[in-house]
């Protein structure tokens, strides 16, 4: 990842924005130059210095005055041509009839993603194909977020009871990190998420795998760490397809095993981390919806045993 | 003094016999109001620099758990509505109801009651507020307390109640302010002192008042919606209810934006007296000046939804908003030409209230540019809640707004205690406010650039992350520091300053032509007014400003 993602633009539509984020910092820089120069050019060159005659007392001339009202003016005119284009480059109408790709709904403190033509579904972790230009319808299931990956296009929030839409899209294969980005309360720093652009083929192979559902575990530990998934209600909140768990409090967890990190990427999804997540949810995301159920270690342990099969 | 004319009326009051605290207390003198302003926002200040140093030390390093997540964001929200409702906007206020009637010539403000009312329930509305620390939790929805994470589903606390019940009190005192100032300032000037030769800081009061009549009934309507649904469940902004969550948004902006003007605009009546006076110049286009102002006042109703650029509005609405608020840049840039134009061919004075409005100039223009960058709305989707925006917006309140306050404070000091403050320890005041303020702020423009959002709690160690924001947290300790020896400044100054005498800065408003500190009733006698500078007038006879630039 590069450093500074607005200035790393890896879609057409991030390259909008950064083409113009730098066109207009240049220009802000110049007047910022300008001005500095001025006020040390003035403070240098008229600084009181013994002996010298009383200052001259000025009050104005009008002709200065019209001036650096109208170039500034004219500089803003400018910009509002270039804003005009980078809109329409960045955030493109939809054609009439196109069907969102994704469905992204903000939870706290998580995102849900739902591939509307597959029935595809994930959490906090976006596969895209590249090349493709990607509509994502955006919801809020509680208070207002805002979806977020700089790389790959604007910032929009989701807002409950005002769906939005935004594209994304990705030149070339990578990982590409996202945040929310409108404060939505205590767990507010870890809804981060990011968008994984694969070739063609790769996003297919995943996708397909993403929509079947995984196989009942087999060895002693996962089997007993399946019985409790359901014995500690973790299905009151997570859905595994194929067991009686279908809600969508918490993140989906049916390929679990698949992703790269943990609880909006407050840890990474190692058998370890994964462990202490269950064991002691609040020493890594305090204050998360995750409850801590007082695991031993031996539930923990059998509950890893079962999630870390769910490939 | 050749002429003398009668001090503009105002009403009579009965001298007040008691003493001590009681005098400070029961006072309906514009003079002790406006140190009682000044005086609790000082108080403010420290508290919510304390909280900005809470946020920093949190944030010093990736990951860190030394306060919660929820301290955290008490922190934040606190600093934000401490700093701009307790702090910045009463400092300034406290400026006016000190300065006005006295650089107007009157007696008092026109309605000198009120005006005690005024600070008293703003007080009133700061003392509830910070009660919500023991009354079950400050609030922690961020000072625009965006709903619906600000209703009671998911704020259960009464933190928000505190605040919206703390705001209200303030927004009433300051409606009353701005009634009372508008009033004084048409009302109650001497003789000969025209609407077109008011000193700037009087003209950006009254601007100013406008502002405060027409924006804080705007928020204390929608903070009364607020509180009737968090406690009749009445689902005005409650989506899940058939409210609209985006609704709090408008009226919050509506009164948002007026509110960042309210703010500076008093500033920049301060740099508009400090550095002519300094400069030993009168102001450069002093009709471009206070006429911006009034650009200003009236464009700042009309960009409000700029603060609303990524909540998904029409791509029409997106532009008028953008191009409206573009549009500010240039009456405010007219304003920074004018004060540079100032000093041009000035004998320029470095005193310490000249270096603040000096640096003024340099720290607002950088807050003024990289607004720009926001009003150019496709930026703003990659820029807004990010650290740029906070570094964007304490260029403004803090390197315009605060270092205007320093401006006024050394400025007029001298007036208010009779002494004057020590150059040398003003001086390192100056550079280490200057050097920690630049130090906490301008890296952060850059870690905004990088991803940070703001109002994390603590952030992964992305490249680059964890040295900006070491780098940012060192100069917060410095920005502390200076705070520190500030009121040491004070002290010293309070206990062995020199006495300052009527008009140590040989300057030419009429605040300067009574005593220091002035007697009760302000004026004896006021100087003629035939012109903008009157103490100049009376010393330069035969070069009056009438005369030369036939006013």
């Amino acid at each position: 990842m590069d450093p500074i993602p607005v200035f790393a633009p890896a879609s057409p539509l991030a390259h909008a924005l950064s083409a113009l984020l730098v066109g207009v910092f240049a220009v802000l820089v110049g007047i910022f130059l300008l001005v500095t120069t001025l006020v040390i050019y003035m403070i240098v060159r008229y600084r009181d210095r013994p002996g010298a005659p009383e200052a001259r007392q000025i009050f104005g001339w009008n002709a200065l005055e019209v001036t650096w009202t109208l170039i500034p003016a004219g500089i803003l005119a400018v910009f509002s041509v270039f804003m005009v284009a980078a809109d329409r480059a960045a955030d493109p109408l939809i054609p009439p009839g196109r069907k969102p790709d994704l469905e992204v709904i903000g939870h706290q403190w998580w995102w849900e993603i739902n591939y509307v033509a597959s029935g595809a579904v994930a959490a906090n972790e976006i596969h895209i194909p590249i090349g493709k230009s990607i509509l994502i319808e955006l919801k809020s299931a509680d208070v207002i977020h805002d979806f977020w990956a700089p790389e790959l296009g604007r910032k929009i929030d989701a807002v409950p009871g005002h769906p939005n839409t935004l594209w994304i899209e990705a030149d070339a294969p990578g990982t590409y990190l996202g945040t929310c980005a409108e404060f939505c309360g205590v767990e507010h720093a870890w809804m981060r998420f990011r968008v994984i652009a694969q070739n063609e083929a790769d996003f297919d192979t995943w996708q397909r795998a993403q929509l079947a559902i995984p196989p009942a575990p087999s060895a002693p530990d996962a089997l007993a760490g399946a019985k409790l998934f359901a014995d500690k209600t973790c299905i009151n909140c997570h859905s595994i397809a194929g067991t009686a768990g279908n809600q969508t409090v918490g993140p989906d967890l049916t390929h679990i095993a698949s992703r790269t990190m943990l609880a909006g990427e407050a840890a990474r999804n190692t058998p370890e981390e994964l462990f202490r997540w269950l064991k002691q949810p609040d020493a890594i995301k305090p204050q998360s919806h995750m409850p801590d159920f007082k695991l031993t270690d031996d539930e923990a342990h059998q509950l890893v045993a079962y999630l870390e099969g769910l490939k | 003094m050749s002429q003398i004319v009668e001090a503009g009326v105002a009403p009579s009051l009965v001298p007040s016999e008691r003493e001590g605290l009681l005098a400070w207390i029961a006072s309906v003198d514009h003079k002790q109001i406006g140190i009682l302003y000044m005086i609790s926002a000082m108080f403010f200040f420290l508290i919510g620099g304390i909280e900005a140093l809470v946020i920093r030390i949190q944030l010093l390093a990736p990951g860190l758990h030394i306060v919660s997540p929820e301290t955290f964001d008490q922190m934040f929200t606190m600093h934000g509505t401490t700093m701009i409702f307790l702090f910045v906007m009463p400092m300034l206020t406290g400026f006016s109801t000190y300065m006005v009637p006295l650089m107007i010539g009157a007696r008092d403000m026109a309605f000198p009651r009120l005006n005690a009312m005024s600070f008293w329930i703003q007080l009133f509305g700061g003392i509830i507020l910070y009660f919500s620390f023991v009354a079950g939790g400050a609030p922690s929805a961020g000072w625009f307390a965006y709903t619906p994470l600000s209703e009671k589903a998911y704020s259960s606390l009464a933190g928000v109640d505190y605040w919206i019940l703390g705001l209200a009190c303030v927004g009433i005192g300051t409606l009353a302010g701005g009634i009372n100032f508008v009033v004084t300032i048409l009302c109650l000037r001497v003789e000969g002192l025209t609407i077109r030769r008011l000193p700037l800081f009087v003209w950006m009061t009254l601007v100013n008042s406008f502002l405060m009549i027409f924006a804080l009934p705007l928020i204390n309507a929608a903070l009364a919606m607020l509180l009737i649904d968090r406690f009749f469940n009445a689902h005005v902004f409650d989506p899940a209810g058939g409210g609209s969550a985006l609704l709090w948004q408008h009226y919050f902006w509506s009164f948002g934006h007026p509110e960042v003007y309210i703010m500076i605009l008093p500033a920049f009546g301060i740099i508009s007296e400090v550095i002519p006076v300094f400069s030993r110049k009168p102001i450069y286009g002093y009709e471009f000046v206070a006429a911006s102002s009034v650009a200003i006042a009236f464009l700042s109703f009309t960009v409000w939804a700029h603060h609303m650029f990524a909540v998904g509005m029409s791509h029409v609405a997106n532009l008028a908003f953008g191009v409206a608020s573009m549009l500010i840049a240039v009456p405010t840039g007219i304003k920074i030409f004018n004060w540079t134009a100032t000093m041009y061919g000035g004998r320029i004075r470095f005193t310490t209230a000249m270096k603040f409005a000096i640096a003024f100039l340099i720290t607002f223009t950088i807050g003024g540019l990289s607004g720009i960058s926001f009003a150019v709305f496709p930026l703003d989707w990659q820029l807004t809640d990010t650290y740029y925006l906070v570094a964007h917006f304490h260029y403004v309140l803090f390197g315009g707004s605060v270092f205007g306050i320093f401006a006024g404070f050394y400025y007029w000091f001298p007036k208010i205690s009779g002494r004057m403050l020590s150059k040398r320890l003003g001086t390192w005041h100056f550079w280490l406010t200057f050097i920690g303020f630049n130090l906490t702020f301008f890296i952060q423009h850059v870690l905004g650039l990088a991803g940070m959002p703001r109002r994390v709690f603590t952030y992964p160690d992305l490249p680059g992350w964890y040295a900006m924001n070491l780098i940012s947290s060192i100069g917060a300790f410095m920005l502390g520091i200076s705070v520190l020896l500030l009121l040491w400044i004070v002290f010293d100054g309070i206990n062995h300053g020199e006495p300052a005498g009527d008009n140590p800065w040989d300057a030419w408003t009429l605040e300067w032509a009574t005593t220091s500190p002035p007697p009760p009733d302000n004026f004896d006698r006021v100087p003629p007014v035939h012109g903008r500078r009157p103490l100049w007038d009376l010393a330069h006879p035969d070069r009056a400003d009438e005369v030369m630039a036939k006013l």
